[in-house]
């Protein structure tokens, strides 16, 4: 439409003149045609034509629409103003900015990772089907039991709910054949998988049931990166072979980019080659995922997995050629005494866990530092408002409507909010780069992390809202109907009164007890730190410990015992690199985040009572040294000999606790006998160990059996090795690449098919295991400040203003002969009030808060007194700072000049 | 719809359209010649006149009315609901009286 064009409505008003201009002169034409004179001619004409110019306005209205026109010059009028004061404009877009910006990266966060459905079609149909045991005791760590094979084909054979269902399971293999070799990780999954997450792979074709049957041929599909990273993205490699655990596989397809399982990122993807006769009730290791039928619900999905439960304890043995149910043994274990039952889940919420909480707190967090940043930019700019009063009294005596002046104000917060709003944008994108390149590994789905349209949507709605919101404050304040009143007002004969005081000092008392909620969690979070990293884990000087994993794959090496030598061959081989101390090995290491391995054990003169089930413990199998390389003391008796572990003699250590619980004492533990069940060798207690944290620094320390790396295996007559295990390397070279280098070809030297993986410092195994309280740490330490440094602002703002306001009234006092320390000390004390006010607010609000924050917390209270006594104090002797500065200057009054000026 | 009426005539300028109607009315209407404009430029954004600049008998510039189709029709509109306006109130008043 040609009106919204202001150049052609310019043109047209050009018009309008020239034609009432032509008017005119016809008219007198007329006039001097009926023989008036050309000047009264003129005039009449005036006169019979009316007020031309009034309409000539009300045609350009007209022709515009108008609140437009005026709020664009109300934007112009605004941005001249920000420009003229760039310092106030500086601090109100950067303190918006950062607020914004904290507020965007954390919602693109939480909008990622918990809002955003899964990658997959018709993702809110899938589920995990997760098993809960709580009578297992410690078995299950957090996750509950997975799906054994006989489960699987119970459940697939005679489920009611359930589109399709498939198992699958993650484990690292060993890639030959390309080079140099490779342990990359690998998912396994089983027939039903992938049509159950409905992907269809970017080339080739999908595994099918055909690759999933026993002894068929060996064949892999591969990850897109994996592909891109090994094969530079050729399609010819489909049908290739390559040696997977030296096994030869052939390449039948390739996966979309961004793939994965649940959450569980894989290099490689194999058929689960599912064996029925195989199959017996243990074995709980499988995670399952399903696609709900059209219809059912969660609660009629678990319904039936109970239905189905019992037949499958009832239809199964707990060996290949035992009776089915074991006369009933089964269903009293596994029903009765470890209660399993279904725990159905949607797939989205699974991959989530336990983020959920330290998230939504990091969330309010930042809402509340957005909250204070708010109320700082409000300050300031009732600063500004204040100083612009006779301008908007002079407006409102020329016949401004009040809610024209709330218009203009309101325009001027708006444009702050905007930029700051651009601004924190820049801000966000910048920290959710360092963030998905640094932030902790374990928060699931970490690479879809990224601005989106929502979030794009999320800070144009927090900039506006908080542009009203730190607008409406000085416009309803100043811009009232009572305007007038300030010309009055601020007559020069009279200090200022209180009342204009009022809202700045709220604003103020409102940051700072946000300020103190905040400084609280964040102090909360400090000391639960210090906890943890004074815990001792039970080994020492973690800094100076490399470890790595290697896998010995049985089709490389076939005979256990020789698997069990290669490994010790290694070891021997890194302990002669220079500056290595010593050397051991271990199925896992602590806190390394290693699938358990948890059991019962008896000790002598016990047995299994039918139906009970003794407590759990975790099982770790290790290689003699390993105790001395990590520094965990050996309390009584010996380490295990190479000796004792090729000599085939039935040897354990056991934790401190462990021994303590069973015997009394650690001394009393040795010589012993244990077994783990009753069909299992006895087996002698030569050695206590130190309790160590293996679960984690804030998880004490479960009570471990400790069992030779080779040997008689628990449940069956058969000795054999262990195949995957970490190495532990006691040297001060610890985490450099020089000695990663010399590791490798330590490891090469011994057999040149086994990678080195997983390389990292026992340090940095404890820092991942801390990583999600580091990073609430972090980001509340951040916030923390953040909400310090504004208030702090706010207070130093407020003081300096009340002292710049009121310098007449201290004029007087001094004249009267006040001493500086005292007016001074007026203007401190006016400080540390609010301050007090504020902190007073904040304990309350942060002891209703903190308690929130309990599951995040390690060895401190919600109300721990030496934080609730810290913040405070510090508070104060920071407002004392923050308001002695600007209280200084009162030094600065001269009583006569200020007299002088009355 | 004066407005319309006299241009229904012809093209015209405002001057003329003001006297046109002054004459009209026998001078019974007294309008501002002013107010003649904002109504003709509400009518060239519904779009029933166009104008141009022309030259006027006694050779001065002048714009020119000239009524559109949409225009026409507009007229043809008006008087008929005005002509049904002013029946209705006649028979109004002959029942009434």
């Amino acid at each position: 439409m040609f009106w919204q064009n202001p150049l052609r409505r310019d043109r047209m008003d050009r018009e309008w003149r020239e034609e009432m201009e032509s008017h005119l002169q016809i008219l007198t034409d007329a006039f001097l045609a009926q023989g008036l004179a050309p000047r009264e001619a003129r005039s009449a004409a005036l006169r019979q034509a009316g007020n031309l110019t009034a309409r000539r306005e009300e045609i350009y209205r007209m022709n515009g629409i108008q609140w437009l026109d005026s709020i664009s010059g109300d934007i112009r009028y605004a941005f001249r103003g920000l420009r003229n004061q760039p310092s106030f404009t500086a601090v109100a877009v950067l303190t918006l900015a950062l607020g914004i910006g904290a507020n965007t990266a954390v919602f693109s966060v939480v909008n990622s990772v918990l809002l955003k459905p899964l990658s997959f079609p018709d993702a809110d149909k899938l589920v995990d089907l997760e098993l809960v045991a709580p009578g297992a005791g410690g078995v299950l760590s957090s996750r509950g039991p997975g799906l054994s094979t006989s489960m699987y084909f119970t459940y697939t054979e005679q489920n009611r709910s359930f589109q399709s269902m498939g198992v699958w399971t993650s484990r690292a293999v060993t890639v030959t054949g390309l080079g140099e070799p490779e342990q990359v990780s690998a998912n396994v999954i089983s027939d039903g998988l992938l049509q159950t997450l409905a992907v269809r792979p970017e080339a080739g074709r999908p595994l099918t049931g055909a690759d999933q049957v026993p002894g068929a041929n060996g064949t892999v599909l591969l990850s897109y990166g994996y592909w891109q990273r090994r094969f530079g993205g050729d399609r010819s490699v489909i049908g290739r072979k390559i040696l997977v655990d030296a096994i030869p596989r052939e390449i039948v397809g390739v996966m979309p980019p961004g793939f994965r399982v649940a959450d569980t990122p894989a290099e490689l993807i194999l058929p689960m080659q599912l064996d029925r006769r195989q199959a017996i009730l243990e074995g709980f290791s499988l995670r399952a995922l399903a696609r709900l039928k059209p219809g059912i619900s969660i609660p009629q999905a678990n319904a039936d997995i109970a239905r189905l439960l019992p037949i499958w304890a009832r239809s199964w043995a707990s060996t290949p050629r035992g009776a089915p149910g074991d006369g009933g043994f089964a269903q009293k274990l596994f029903l009765s005494s470890w209660r399993i039952g279904p725990n159905i889940r949607p797939l989205r919420e699974s991959v989530v866990g336990n983020v959920r909480g330290v998230l939504w707190v990091v969330m309010g967090t930042l809402a509340m530092v957005m909250l204070i940043a708010c109320a700082n930019v409000a300050n300031l700019l009732l600063v500004r408002v204040d100083g612009r009063q006779s301008e908007l009294a002079l407006r409102a005596a020329l016949g401004a409507g009040w809610a024209r002046i709330v218009r203009q104000l309101m325009v001027e917060s708006l444009l702050l909010g905007a930029a700051g709003g651009a601004l924190g944008l820049a801000f966000a994108s910048g920290g959710l780069r360092l963030l998905v390149r640094n932030g902790p590994s374990n928060l699931p789905r970490l690479s879809e992390i990224g601005l989106d349209s929502h979030a794009l949507a999320f800070s144009a709605i927090v900039s506006i809202l908080c542009g009203l919101f730190f607008g409406l404050i000085p416009a309803l304040r100043y811009a009232g109907p009572g305007v007038s009143l300030t010309i009055r007002d601020s007559g020069r004969t009279m200090s200022h009164g209180r009342g204009r005081h009022r809202a700045r000092s709220t604003l103020v008392v409102v940051q700072v007890s946000l300020a103190v909620v905040l400084l609280i969690s964040s102090g909360l979070m400090i000391r639960t730190f210090q906890q943890m990293r004074s815990v001792r884990p039970g080994f020492e000087r973690p800094e100076a410990v490399q470890t790595f994993r290697v896998v010995v794959p049985q089709t490389l090496i076939p005979k256990g015992e020789d698997a069990t030598r290669t490994e010790q061959s290694i070891a021997g081989k890194v302990a002669a690199i220079p500056g290595v101390i010593s050397v051991g090995f271990a199925s896992a290491l602590p806190m390394d985040g290693a699938p358990p391995n948890w059991d019962g054990i008896l000790k002598e003169g016990q047995s299994y009572a039918q139906g009970s089930v003794p407590p759990m413990r975790l099982f770790l199998n290790v290689s003699p040294g390993l105790f001395g390389s990590l520094g965990i003391r050996i309390k009584a008796g010996r380490d295990l000999t190479w000796t004792d572990i090729y000599g085939g003699r039935k040897f354990v250590l056991v934790s401190e606790n462990l021994a303590r619980e069973l015997w009394g004492t650690a001394q009393a533990a040795i010589g012993k006998r244990v077994r783990a069940n009753d069909g299992d060798v006895w087996r002698e207690v030569v050695g206590v160990v130190e309790d160590v944290r293996h679960v984690g620094a804030q998880e004490p320390a479960p009570a471990v059996v400790y069992w030779p790396v080779f040997g008689q295996l628990v449940y069956a007559p058969i000795t054999a090795a262990s195949r995957s295990v970490a190495f532990t390397v006691r040297t001060d070279r610890a985490g450099t690449g020089a000695l990663l280098n010399e590791i490798r070809q330590a490891v090469w030297s011994v057999n040149a098919a086994l990678p080195v993986a997983n390389p990292e410092t026992m340090r940095e195994t404890v820092d991942r295991s801390m990583a999600r309280t580091s990073f609430t740490l972090v980001m509340l330490a951040i916030a923390g400040a953040m909400a310090l440094l504004l208030g702090l602002i706010g207070i130093y703002g407020v003081i300096a203003y009340a002292v710049s306001q009121r310098t007449r009234e201290i004029g007087i006092r001094l004249a009267l002969g006040a001493r500086p320390a005292d007016v001074r000390r007026m203007f401190v004390r006016y400080g540390l009030s609010l301050c007090a006010m504020g902190i007073t607010i904040g304990i309350g609000a942060a002891a209703a808060l903190t308690h929130l924050m309990k599951s995040l917390l390690f060895g401190v209270a919600p109300m721990d007194p030496v934080t609730f006594a810290a913040v405070p104090a510090t508070l104060l002797a920071a407002t004392l700072a923050a308001s002695y500065l600007p209280a200084r200057r009162v030094s600065a009054v001269d009583p006569v000049k200020c007299m002088k000026a009355e | 719809m004066m407005i319309l009426r006299t241009l229904n005539q012809g093209p015209r300028h405002g001057y003329a359209i003001a006297r046109h109607i002054h004459d009209w009315s026998k001078g019974a209407l007294e309008i501002e010649d002013g107010s003649l404009y904002p109504a003709l430029n509400r009518m060239l954004h519904k779009g029933w006149v166009k104008a141009e600049w022309g030259v006027t008998e006694n050779n001065r510039r002048a714009r020119f009315y000239r009524l559109t189709a949409a225009g026409k029709k507009q007229l043809e509109a008006e008087s008929t609901a005005f002509n049904k306006m002013v029946r209705t109130i006649q028979l109004v008043m002959r029942t009434s009286s």
